[in-house]
């Protein structure tokens, strides 16, 4: 009667230590957590930006624009297709009406090997059953291809996947900084910036255009480039970001653009084993790339991103496979951060700002003054009603609401979601919420020794049957919370966050943390009646 | 424990006797004219338009002119409205036609300016609201707001921008309405799954009144919709269905207890068992509520009156909605109660 199973004391201790762990760096000042050991979790609760101040965007790709790309690519691609068939399949009128990329065969008559030809490249890539394009043919040579709408989802993610990275380097070149990128859905991409207060220079970054050139560069000494004294039609270049090496004197005239780009990836060199910087052009960079290295070997010939030089590396055999090496002082990061760009050069879609919001950082901390102000008071009214309800049980209440407390904190510092001015709301509700399972409880033991039991049996009855009725009851919240999560934009998600991981607490300290503090309290003060 | 007043629990008797279900029909009426008035309030948006006409004067399909109904119905923010809101803050008095008239020359909708208070306590005293239609080429008119902004007030500065275009904003309102209808749902499966369908059928039918009638004062009193409100009605939700809950479980344990009971009585008896439980634990919520509306500021206000409010329907709803429903198709009671499992009989 009244035995506390060790494993449960144990269970209860080793949850609270983590729980203080977790939460103890939040009310260390900033400052002094770099001295907390490193054996200990340092990281405090991660402030939504309406409680820390700076301002969030909501991009969306511009799908109208994307298709239109996608059709005029597929138009080429059938053209390319036609073109390759052997016999060569003659055609004329390509081009984009509408929703759909259309071809006309001069010989309807060979609609047949053209079906054959155009089938190869409807095929998914990522091996999806479907065709990626759907073709419509007429009696007089006409073929029509719409681009199967799964397809333009995956497309459409895709290109939102890549514009983080692009988006990622404009605003956070060096990494420093706390900007989030993330994608949402299909189509969309939020960008948080904390403490940016002027969200202005945040869109003009993202809506640059990064335009990736070929350029040839003239060797000209450093002097006489800081002079002014440029040969004509050149221009001098700064380096790009972190990666690029140094400024150059390059062409003003582009020699090919990163439009005739296909892939760039890492390898390393099989000789030196150094990391090397492979590309591959598509068909009409290739014959252009051909020419000029053949013109221009020995010489240097620069990448420039946004007019920027990215690398500028010499060009030691004339290359004609369309392939290429580019070798420098790569290390494994730079070189795949090279390629990232290199691929990812240009946004590969328009992007819009659908939803913009901006807070400023006084702001923030006035809610974070007025909602900690909130919370306090909640906790006390608690405290004080609970203890005047209850007696020495409502004591118990409220070291289990502290450990509680602590248990949420914690585990809001150990996920790293964020708190947002809905989450301390919820947070309050939480506090008030989580009584509810311990006047569960109480109200149980008060029925049970008002039907004459002795305090202890009444005890251990009000423990088990109160369970049943606080499992059901909380599980339908966590539901509500669940659903919270699906619909939820940021500052609801907040409150999704600590709503769950309170309903969740509170079961755990009301439950186990009260029953051991109610076994030791009964042990020593062996009551003959229940005090409540 | 030395007095007899403490602890306070002591004060509530052990065993209270009221009877509910004799008043169930009154209830019933009150809660059917409540909801029918907040039905009222939503599509006429506070008695101050006339739904007709709105509907009239919508676009597009039936559903989305109804859709418009519901629009004007509440007092929206810029969440479900979509558009731009700047909140501006200034060491002098702000003077608030040549605000609007900054706001006109820089785009060409219709613009809203009112004066608020300041937060913080700290900041310079004299605050302004800009509403306008989120242009398409919006920052641009955020830019030239805030570069217009010294010939207006000097020194003034805006302290939050909200732009939310309509298609997100169409997007959260119909989520939003999405999330409460599944939430409700899922409520009423599960109360079904554990219980009997005449408890998810009085579950569900007690928090659609929760729900009505918080909205009906949402919009009756036009207090600002956000999506944070949302949020709490979640939340109502999900406590009136908490609270639901242990009513049932009280009742489906009586029910296996007392079998030749009618089940009036035993309603009865259930309520009277959880009355203590009910009073203190919707005690502790109000009075947190209260704490978080007077000293939560502005922010959360709309939230605290919508839980407070909330709160306390559900708790009257669980009393005398959701358990009398099922007074109205009685419940199968026999051999395995309540419940479908064969549950053992509580020793007593």
């Amino acid at each position: 009667m009244l035995q506390v199973a060790r494993w449960r004391i144990i269970l209860v201790a080793v949850v609270t230590a983590m729980g203080i762990a977790f939460a103890f760096p939040n009310f260390v000042p900033e400052r002094l957590r770099n001295s907390i050991p490193d054996f200990l979790p340092s990281q405090g609760i991660n402030l939504g930006l309406d409680l820390r101040g700076g301002s969030q965007l909501l991009l969306e790709v511009d799908i109208v624009s994307l298709r239109a790309q996608q059709l005029d690519n597929v138009a080429d691609q059938m053209a390319g297709a036609l073109r390759d068939a052997d016999p060569q399949i003659r055609f004329t009128g390509r081009g984009v009406v509408g929703d759909t990329a259309r071809i006309r065969l001069i010989d309807p008559t060979q609609m047949e090997r053209a079906r054959t030809a155009l089938r190869a490249i409807a095929v998914s890539p990522t091996g999806g059953t479907d065709p990626i394009y759907a073709y419509t043919e007429s009696a007089d040579g006409l073929i029509e291809a719409r681009i199967n709408e799964q397809h333009m989802r995956a497309l459409s993610r895709q290109a939102a996947q890549q514009s983080i990275e692009i988006i990622r380097r404009r605003i956070d070149p060096t990494g420093t900084s706390e900007v989030s990128i993330v994608r949402q859905g299909d189509q969309r991409i939020v960008v948080q910036a904390p403490g940016v207060s002027d969200p202005e220079q945040l869109k003009e970054r993202i809506g640059q255009t990064a335009l990736m050139t070929f350029h040839l560069v003239r060797e000209v000494s450093p002097e006489e480039a800081a002079g002014g004294i440029l040969p004509p039609g050149t221009m001098v270049v700064g380096p790009y970001g972190t990666i690029g090496q140094g400024s150059e004197v390059v062409e003003r005239r582009a020699r090919l653009t990163g439009e005739n780009l296909v892939r760039a990836s890492v390898n390393t060199d099989p000789q030196t084993s150094e990391f090397v910087m492979s590309f591959q052009l598509d068909r009409q960079g290739a014959l252009t790339f051909c020419r000029i290295t053949r013109e221009y070997t020995n010489q240097r010939f620069a990448i420039l991103l946004d007019n920027q030089v990215l690398t500028a590396p010499r060009i030691n055999e004339p290359i004609c496979g369309g392939q290429g090496q580019i070798s420098g002082n790569f290390t494994a990061q730079s070189a795949s951060e090279l390629a990232l760009m290199l691929n990812a050069g240009a946004l590969p879609a328009p992007l819009t700002v659908i939803d913009e919001r901006t807070v400023d950082a006084s702001l923030g901390q006035d809610s974070i003054e007025s909602g900690a102000r909130a919370s306090a008071v909640a906790g006390l009214v608690t405290f004080v009603f609970m203890i005047l309800a209850y007696g020495v049980f409502g004591i118990f209440a409220c070291l289990a609401l502290i450990v509680n407390f602590t248990l949420i904190i914690g585990a809001m510092s150990m996920i790293g979601a964020a708190l947002t001015l809905p989450g301390i709301a919820g947070l309050i509700l939480t506090i008030a919420m989580a009584v509810d399972a311990n006047v569960l409880i109480y109200e149980r033991m008060r029925e049970e020794a008002a039907t004459g039991r002795s305090p202890a049996l009444s005890i251990d009855a009000g423990f088990n049957r109160a369970m049943i009725t606080i499992f059901d009851a909380n599980l339908t919240t966590i539901l509500a919370a669940m659903i919270l999560f699906q619909f939820g934009a940021g500052p609801v998600r907040g409150f999704a966050w600590t709503l769950s991981i309170g309903v969740i607490t509170s079961v755990f300290t009301a439950v186990l943390v009260t029953q051991i503090l109610v076994a030791w309290w009964f042990r020593i003060a062996r009551p003959k009646t229940m005090p409540i | 424990m030395a007095s007899s007043w403490w602890p306070l629990i002591r004060l509530l008797p052990k065993k209270t006797n009221l009877t509910y279900v004799k008043f169930a029909g009154f209830a019933a009426f009150v809660s059917i004219a409540l909801c029918v008035a907040s039905l009222v309030s939503i599509f006429t948006g506070g008695l101050r338009e006339n739904p007709i006409e709105v509907y009239q004067q919508a676009e597009g399909s039936p559903v989305a002119r109804f859709g418009a109904i519901m629009e004007h119905g509440f007092n929206l923010g810029i969440d479900f409205r979509g558009g731009t809101s700047m909140l501006i803050e200034a060491p002098n008095p702000i003077d608030q036609e040549a605000l609007r008239a900054l706001g006109n020359s820089a785009q060409e909708g219709d613009v809203e300016v009112q004066g608020t208070t300041c937060r913080p306590a700290n900041a310079p005293p004299y605050c302004a609201i800009l509403n306008f239609e989120t242009s398409p080429d919006q920052s641009a008119t955020v830019e030239e707001i805030r570069r217009g902004l010294p010939t207006v007030a000097e020194g003034a500065r805006i302290t939050s921008v909200d732009a939310v275009s309509a298609k997100v904003s169409e997007e959260l309102f119909s989520g939003g309405l999405m999330a409460l209808g599944l939430a409700m749902l899922l409520m009423m499966i599960y109360i079904w799954f554990r219980f009997e369908w005449q408890f998810g059928v009085g579950a569900m039918l007690g928090l659609l009144h929760d729900v009505i009638l918080t909205l009906g004062i949402f919009s009756f009193f036009r207090i600002e919709f956000t999506l944070t409100i949302i949020a709490a009605i979640l939340t109502i939700i999900g406590y009136g269905i908490n609270d639901t809950v242990v009513v049932f479980d009280r009742l489906r344990e009586n029910l296996r207890k007392y079998k030749k009971m009618p089940l009036g009585q035993l309603i009865d008896l259930s309520l009277n068992e959880t009355l203590s439980r009910t009073i203190i634990t919707g005690c502790t919520a109000v009075f947190a509520l209260i704490g978080l509306l007077f000293l939560g500021g502005e922010a959360l206000s709309g939230f605290a009156i919508a839980m407070l409010f909330g709160i306390i329907c559900g708790t009257y709803s669980s009393l005398y909605v959701a358990a009398p429903v099922i007074l109205l198709w009685g419940v199968r009671r026999g051999r395995e109660g309540g419940e479908a499992r064969a549950a053992p009989q509580p020793a007593r």
